[in-house]
């Protein structure tokens, strides 16, 4: 039998609700399973953990050929959210939890969340924009460090 | 199907050692069974949950979920992976004899 997994190290870079969800599920799925999990925010993926925009992630209705719609009718007003409204209650009947909720449960079952650091400069956020479950700011070494001896997922 | 002893008593079981058949479950089969997943001694905080998640199952016929049982006000998020260590859903539902849970949250 092969070996089993020990830790998990995933890097959420994306701003969308597909991207943040896929590293939310995959970490808490790690927990889950005993597995040792680090998250690491990077690029727009930090939006995930900025206390004003944690809740707001939206699915993106245009260029995104997953939603099975006209781009042009992706570009109406409110349609992102729409989309997006409908996509939480769904998520929220299988006990899937909106985004700032999901990142407390992820963090109470034991996953450490970091921040990029490259990232942050780049965007001009501060420690203190970010969610209080943030361990800390770090950088790609750092996050090396973190991951040595797991496997690294990239999202 | 097979069948596993614990003392006196055979329960019927799955591939991955979950019971099928939950009237066969009693206080020193779980008890057995936490031995098994590590957890020396049931304490009353494990008791409750166990209870917790078999009164869900014969419900709602599913192990509830994390998130569920954080809401339920009987352990918070944080403690059931305390008491539950290397996977609390998991453990937790094949101590209280139900089946393997399902979902990915």
């Amino acid at each position: 039998m092969e070996d089993k997994i020990k830790k998990v190290s995933i890097i959420i870079s994306k701003g969308t609700l597909d991207g943040v969800y896929a590293g939310l599920i995959m970490a808490n799925g790690a927990r889950m399973e005993g597995i040792e999990a680090n998250l690491f925010f990077a690029f727009f993926g930090l939006d995930a953990i900025i206390k004003k925009r944690m809740g707001k992630i939206k699915v993106a209705t245009v260029g995104n050929p997953g939603m099975h719609m006209a781009s042009l009718l992706g570009v109406l007003p409110g349609m992102s959210a729409m989309a997006t409204s409908m996509m939480l209650k769904t998520m929220d009947k299988l006990d899937i939890p909106p985004v700032p909720e999901f990142i407390e449960m992820v963090v109470d079952a034991g996953c450490k969340l970091y921040a990029c650091k490259v990232s942050v400069d780049m965007f001009k956020v501060k420690k203190e924009d970010f969610c209080p479950q943030v361990d800390s700011i770090i950088t790609v070494g750092d996050f090396y460090e973190k991951a040595a001896g797991g496997e690294i997922i990239f999202i | 199907m097979p069948q596993k002893q614990i003392g006196n008593a055979t329960i019927d079981v799955d591939a991955d050692g979950f019971m099928t058949n939950l009237s066969q479950w009693t206080r020193d089969i779980a008890a057995a069974l936490a031995k098994e997943e590590g957890i020396a001694e049931l304490t009353a905080a494990h008791w409750k949950v166990i209870e917790y998640m078999q009164k869900e199952f014969k419900e709602n016929g599913a192990v509830p979920t994390v998130r569920k049982i954080n809401k339920s006000g009987v352990i918070s998020t944080k403690e059931l992976y305390e008491i539950f260590p290397g996977g609390p859903v998991k453990k937790a539902a094949r101590i209280a004899g139900l089946a393997k849970p399902v979902g990915c949250v």
